[in-house]
């Protein structure tokens, strides 16, 4: 792990596990979410990668703490885990279909607004929601139903919607499943140009992106953390062969 | 993770920004129509309401529309709520009670005189007035009650049941029943109340002798334009940033909540100004019916009030109020000339309505748009219809 990388704003996890009526879907993951970097978390199904994510932003409960600028996420409702600046998307796309794509970012960007102006209708577009435009490349789209994007669009949308949230962490639940190889470039691209002080997270099942543009990885297995390290540190890892049989195996081997 | 748009076929035409980047886009025809063609509708609505029918109805007819402005009041309220918030509020009648029952109560003691009972406390009961009949004696008071005591109720219950987030069918259950326990306790106490008969017999409103052609005009008038005004406010709230929240709310709730809004008090806002508009159409029904009963806000009363949004369209701003005008004319005028046959008229029409143009009739001009072949390529490719999921009741 490389020091220089601390910033401020980091997200540390102790020892957080959540029990689903007895099952226990994540025990006692300690993990730290480092400043300026993109953090990939990867795992085989059913490693628990989501639920941490779930239970890091309200969705499920989890016992343990959860450290982000002095407060738990654990014991805060998902909305005032966003208002504190962490953010997410989800596996399936979810944009409002019949809103346009300025309206999306319109709300997202409206968190920070005052409760009385959202009763005058918007006079001009926000600058930072035209910048957002401009980063996720959906300028010339700006006015048409979210509902007509393309999948890849839709999931860009969603990160546009996280930037003008302002979020200081964000968590990527599979973003580039089911994108072409030009979008997944592309998105590997927009998340390197964002990420600045960010704390980007990925969930992510592609290895060849993850390779390309992973910082560091978290790599998650039956509910623990297996392994942690750079790309590199990851593949020659082991356990982490062992639990991806052929797959990370062959990966490492051309890597 | 069990997110999922529910986009209803409901007609929510979120008006339009102006076009990123150029500033022409502001003074396009497309444009200006979209964001202030609802204000030409309802200059007309209020040229036909306000100039057209006092100069061309009879009294008694006018009496009429003006009974149908009120329930077009609280209709306004319910497009708001069930039409862009999504809560499908089958116990308005409650709501429209209070208001209704404030308005008559203050109209009954000053029928009866300063100091004096209502009559039916006489009649019914041993001549004692309860206390909290006392303040609507003030004409102020009452006008402010006729306001926050539907807001303050509808808060309380609105924040408990939204809070713990009940939806759907659940919601409208217990927004049902309600009705049904307001009714029935307003039955039982005939003493206070007056029961079953409701409070009637009026003589003055606010000093004015309700009798004077030109005073029943005048309530007309009021109601006519509370209609306009609750357009107006309706209007704007849909344009507004908190109108794109509610019906983001309303799609995707889970949503929301990722960014960063607590969805129950989007809705609240919502179910709050739908009762105190509830409220206003009753205050203003009680004069203009010159009676308010059980029967006007039972959840027989609701369901009314909710069937005219339905036929209307409950998304469309137009939509809920003339469909309440429009099921009310319906129910006092033409039955007078079908008496037998308009009941299942009236079913047939929303049998039809809910199966064929489940948006209401004022999704039908959307419909017949979009299946008219398009002017212009460029037309063609701005129109995309979103795919809709089937309907959604709530």
């Amino acid at each position: 792990m490389t020091a220089s990388f601390l910033g401020e704003d980091y997200l540390e996890v102790r020892g957080l596990t959540v029990d689903f009526d007895g099952f226990k879907a994540i025990s006692g993951v300690d993990v730290t979410f480092l400043q300026g970097r993109l953090h990939f978390l990867i795992g085989p199904n059913g490693a628990g990668k989501t639920t941490l994510v779930d239970a890091l932003t309200g969705l499920v409960h989890g016992t343990g703490t959860a450290g982000f600028r002095g407060q738990d996420l654990l014991s805060m409702k998902s909305h005032k885990i966003v208002r504190l600046g962490v953010g997410r998307t989800f596996q399936t796309a979810t944009v409002f279909e019949q809103l346009t794509v300025l309206q999306n970012l319109d709300i997202a960007a409206g968190l920070h607004r005052k409760a009385a102006g959202l009763l005058l209708s918007r006079r001009k577009v926000p600058e930072s929601v035209e910048q957002a435009l401009e980063t996720i490349g959906l300028t010339a789209l700006a006015n048409r139903p979210a509902g007509i994007l393309a999948h890849g669009q839709k999931q860009w949308l969603e990160v546009g919607m996280l930037l003008v949230q302002d979020a200081k962490v964000m968590f990527l639940d599979e973003t580039v499943a089911g994108m072409s190889s030009e979008e997944r470039e592309e998105t590997g691209e927009l998340l390197k140009r964002i990420v600045g002080d960010r704390t980007i997270v990925v969930i992510e099942h592609d290895m060849e992106f993850m390779r390309r543009y992973a910082d560091f990885v978290t790599v998650m297995h039956g509910g623990k953390v297996l392994a942690e390290g750079t790309v590199a540190e990851v593949q020659a890892d082991t356990k982490v062969q062992e639990v991806y049989l052929g797959t990370v195996t062959e990966v490492a081997a051309d890597a | 993770m069990t997110t999922t748009i529910d986009t209803t076929e409901a007609s929510d035409t979120v008006e339009a920004t102006p076009p990123v980047g150029t500033t022409a886009g502001r003074f396009s025809p497309a444009y200006l129509f979209k964001t202030y063609g609802g204000l030409v509708g309802i200059a007309l609505v209020a040229i036909v309401l306000l100039v057209w029918a006092p100069n061309s109805l009879t009294a008694f007819r006018l009496g009429n529309l003006g009974k149908y402005c009120a329930w077009a009041i609280a209709a306004v309220g319910i497009g708001l709520a069930w039409g862009r918030g999504g809560m499908l509020v089958m116990g308005q009648g409650v709501f429209f009670g209070l208001g209704g029952y404030a308005m008559a109560m203050h109209m009954k003691l000053e029928a009866a005189g300063p100091g004096k009972v209502p009559d039916f406390m006489v009649l019914y009961g041993d001549a004692t007035m309860p206390s909290w009949w006392e303040p609507f004696r003030s004409g102020a008071f009452t006008i402010f009650a006729i306001f926050a005591i539907p807001a303050l109720i509808s808060f309380i219950l609105g924040y408990a049941i939204l809070k713990r987030r009940v939806k759907g069918a659940y919601f409208a259950i217990l927004t049902q029943a309600l009705a049904v326990a307001f009714a029935t306790l307003l039955v039982a106490t005939i003493k206070q109340t007056g029961g079953f008969n409701g409070l009637n017999t009026f003589t003055t409103v606010f000093g004015q002798n309700m009798y004077d052609p030109d005073v029943k005009k005048n309530l007309y008038m009021v109601a006519a334009a509370m209609l306009i005004v609750c357009l107006l406010i309706s209007w704007q709230l849909y344009r507004s940033r908190y109108g794109e929240l509610l019906v983001a709310t309303r799609d995707a709730e889970e949503r929301i909540r990722f960014l960063g809004y607590d969805p129950a008090n989007i809705k609240l806002v919502a179910f709050v100004i739908a009762a105190v508009m509830a409220s206003l159409g009753g205050a203003l029904f009680a004069p203009l019916a010159g009676i308010i009963s059980p029967s006007n806000v039972d959840a027989t009363a609701s369901i009314m009030l909710l069937a005219g949004v339905a036929l209307g369209g409950r998304a469309s701003l137009f939509g809920a109020a003339l469909g309440a005008i429009a099921v009310g004319y319906g129910q006092s005028t033409l039955s007078e000339q079908f008496p037998t046959q308009w009941t299942y008229f009236q079913g047939a029409l929303f049998i039809v309505v809910m199966l064929f143009l489940p948006g209401g009739i004022a999704s039908l001009w959307r419909k017949v748009s979009a299946a008219l072949p398009k002017r212009s390529p460029k037309e063609a490719t701005v129109d995309v219809t979103v795919p809709t999921q089937t309907e959604a009741v709530a």
